[in-house]
């Protein structure tokens, strides 16, 4: 397995396949051989449609899937631990002070019960054993942080009383509160209005680089990608289609699939250019088909595509592609 | 936090129609029993003179509102009238039954949560389970079954087979009167639970698949300080308005229990009243019984705010 830096990755996800357990021995694959590392303070993004299962794959790492469903194989190594089989006891001790996540709705994330300031300081409580006053002191000062005007006020506001931005920055500050070595992101400014995406986006990024906090960003937008991450992986159909540095992929994509989701959103360098759809749909997760998940929408399809299944393979150096034409449809640079 | 609470004032001048609506159905009860009200209390034997005496006496012979005021005026005084059968006022009368009812409520209600919070925990731990299943179909017997028969099997197998608890009566000090009124009490609390528990259950369930819950799971919560922590308050909003609807049941099901386990509260007043046709008491108790239930009302709502704090009774709702 190649690996995406040089120095040991801060979570090495191996051959993970997540699925829906119908009966013994078979499972509704959601999510199928994912493998990518993160180095140490690298910011990493999985993008993808709906339904690609890049959300999903965040979930199994945070321990948080959804009843029902299962990891089938595969490892998720963080340090020398696997993320994947971790007791549920070992789980809380590194969830907070290890390993954080950031949520993509601001207004249902938070306990709409508790002040904010305290949830923010529960963590600290907890994992760096503080006391209740020197948790919410650290618990300002992350508020603080995060650039919220009048935090000693702020802390002791309820989630009701706060706007979508500033409920998002409370949650930024609470994963970050104890500096986590990995901080999983899932669309953290979806929900956010445009004009407060780009600054909390920005402070996000900040912060995690004044801490040392590796990021791995879950997207399905491709500007907010090239705008954070240093690596990236394409994600469709519960599959990696392509592997790479983030300037090299939006370079030149090795991927049908790349291509077209870069041609179907808009880029403002270029705002001449007409936007083009991928005609067709994602194929039902229930039923994969036997060749490229791909094949049925891609533009380059041939017969080969649709029969044998495809591997995410080396083309380049530290790029991979699922495609096995490749090198018939696009220039590589090897 | 206290600025939410200033819609309490405004609650309680609320509940004044609703205290005057209860004083007319209390004063028109003596005049729905059919015929004269004198001559019921007096029996079919009573001479004519005797009934026409008595008539005056309960100022029968004035016009219905005139009877209404003076029944106010009475009331304003604190004067509720005698009791014909103990020959007493019949507001010490009450104000001595009081605190036997309110404690076998309050008492029925503690019992009620001991009982459904942990069992709608355990269920909603694991949704579909076996101990789902089982909590949620046990309790329904509880709730199919008469009260006042649970009551009786309560008090043969426990006070009668092993005698473990008294038989009847209330006790003398504050640990017997626990000891008294647990079967009572928690023949109540049997009763209604099924009701607590089943919403307690869906409303856990809700709090479990939250958002809020992941990112409590995010910060390292598991186990007893992610329920105490988070799962407990936010689940019990909605329970707190069905309790608060269930404690004015509670108060209809001690006046049947009270005879069951020979307690002397309201319950036991008002029936004895009842056929002795001694009304003024039976107004009395009514008219308790209802300011009671109105009182819970407002304290729900206080609870309720006081519990979420995104509840704001004092905003009006534009519509």
């Amino acid at each position: 397995m190649p690996t995406d830096t040089q120095l040991k990755p801060v979570l090495s996800v191996q051959h993970v396949s997540l699925g829906i357990r119908r009966s013994e021995g078979h499972w509704d694959p959601l999510v199928r051989d994912v493998s990518f590392d993160v180095g140490a303070g690298m910011r990493y993004g999985l993008v993808g449609e709906s339904g690609s299962g890049k959300s999903m794959t965040l979930k199994a790492i945070a321990g948080l899937l959804p009843r029902g469903v299962e990891v089938i194989e595969g490892q998720a190594w963080f340090g020398d631990e696997d993320l994947l089989t971790m007791s549920a006891g070992r789980r809380r001790q590194i969830m907070g002070p290890k390993l954080s996540m950031i949520f993509q709705e601001p207004m249902t994330a938070l306990n709409p019960t508790m002040r904010v300031g305290a949830q923010i300081a529960e963590g600290p409580r907890r994992h760096l054993g503080l006391s209740k006053k020197a948790a919410m002191d650290l618990a300002v000062e992350m508020i603080a942080r995060t650039g919220i005007p009048d935090p000693v006020r702020r802390a002791r506001a309820y989630p009701h009383e706060l706007s979508g931005g500033l409920r998002q920055r409370v949650m930024i500050a609470m994963a970050l509160s104890c500096q986590p070595a990995l901080v999983l992101c899932d669309e953290p400014t979806t929900a956010l209005d445009v004009t407060v995406q780009d600054q909390v986006l920005r402070l996000l990024t900040q912060l995690c680089e004044d801490m040392g906090s590796a990021l791995v960003f879950v997207t399905h937008d491709l500007a907010v990608i090239s705008q954070t991450c240093s690596r990236l992986s394409v994600m469709y159909a519960g599959q990696i289609m392509e592997q790479g540095s983030v300037r090299d992929v939006y370079r030149a994509p090795l991927h049908p699939y790349t291509e077209a989701l870069f041609e179907s959103a808009p880029d403002f360098d270029d705002p001449e250019r007409m936007l083009k759809p991928i005609p067709g749909l994602p194929p039902s997760l229930t039923h994969p088909l036997p060749g490229c998940a791909f094949a049925p929408r891609c533009r380059h399809v041939v017969e080969a595509c649709t029969t044998s299944a495809k591997q995410l393979a080396p083309v380049a150096d530290s790029r991979l592609t699922a495609c096995d034409r490749v090198h018939e449809i696009f220039e590589v640079n090897a | 936090m206290l600025g939410r609470l200033k819609f309490v004032p405004m609650r309680i001048l609320q509940a004044v129609p609703v205290a005057f609506g209860v004083t007319v159905v209390v004063f028109l009860l003596v005049h729905l029993i059919p015929g004269n009200p004198a001559e019921s209390i007096l029996g079919a034997q009573a001479t004519p003179a005797r009934v026409a005496a008595l008539s005056k006496q309960m100022g029968l012979d004035e016009s219905l509102p005139q009877q209404y005021l003076h029944f106010l005026s009475n009331l304003a005084h604190g004067n509720l009238g005698q009791s014909y059968t103990y020959q007493t006022s019949v507001l010490s009368l009450v104000l001595q039954r009081v605190p036997v009812t309110l404690t076998l409520v309050l008492y029925s209600v503690v019992l009620m949560l001991i009982i459904s919070v942990p069992l709608s925990a355990w269920a909603a731990s694991r949704p579909g389970g076996a101990r789902d299943h089982a909590v949620r179909v046990v309790p329904l017997v509880g709730l199919g079954m008469p009260q006042f028969w649970v009551g009786v099997m309560l008090l043969l197998v426990f006070a009668v087979g092993f005698k473990w608890f008294p038989v009847g009566g209330y006790g003398q000090t504050f640990s017997q009167h626990l000891w008294y009124l647990f079967l009572p009490a928690l023949t109540l609390a049997i009763s209604v639970s099924p009701v607590i528990i089943r919403s307690l259950r869906s409303s856990m369930l809700n709090v479990l698949e939250s958002d809020y819950v992941a990112t409590a799971r995010s910060k390292g919560a598991g186990g007893w300080s992610l329920f105490s922590g988070h799962v407990l308050r936010n689940a019990v909003i909605p329970a707190v308005s069905i309790v608060g609807v269930n404690v004015g049941y509670l108060v209809g099901g001690t006046l049947v229990i009270e005879q069951v386990f020979a307690i002397p509260g309201l319950g036991s007043l008002l029936i004895g009243s009842i056929q002795a046709r001694d009304f003024p008491s039976v107004q009395a108790v009514a008219l308790f019984v209802a300011v009671f239930v109105v009182v819970v009302g407002v304290l729900t709502d206080i609870v309720y705010t006081l519990l979420d704090p995104r509840v704001d009774l004092t905003r009006r709702i534009e519509v």
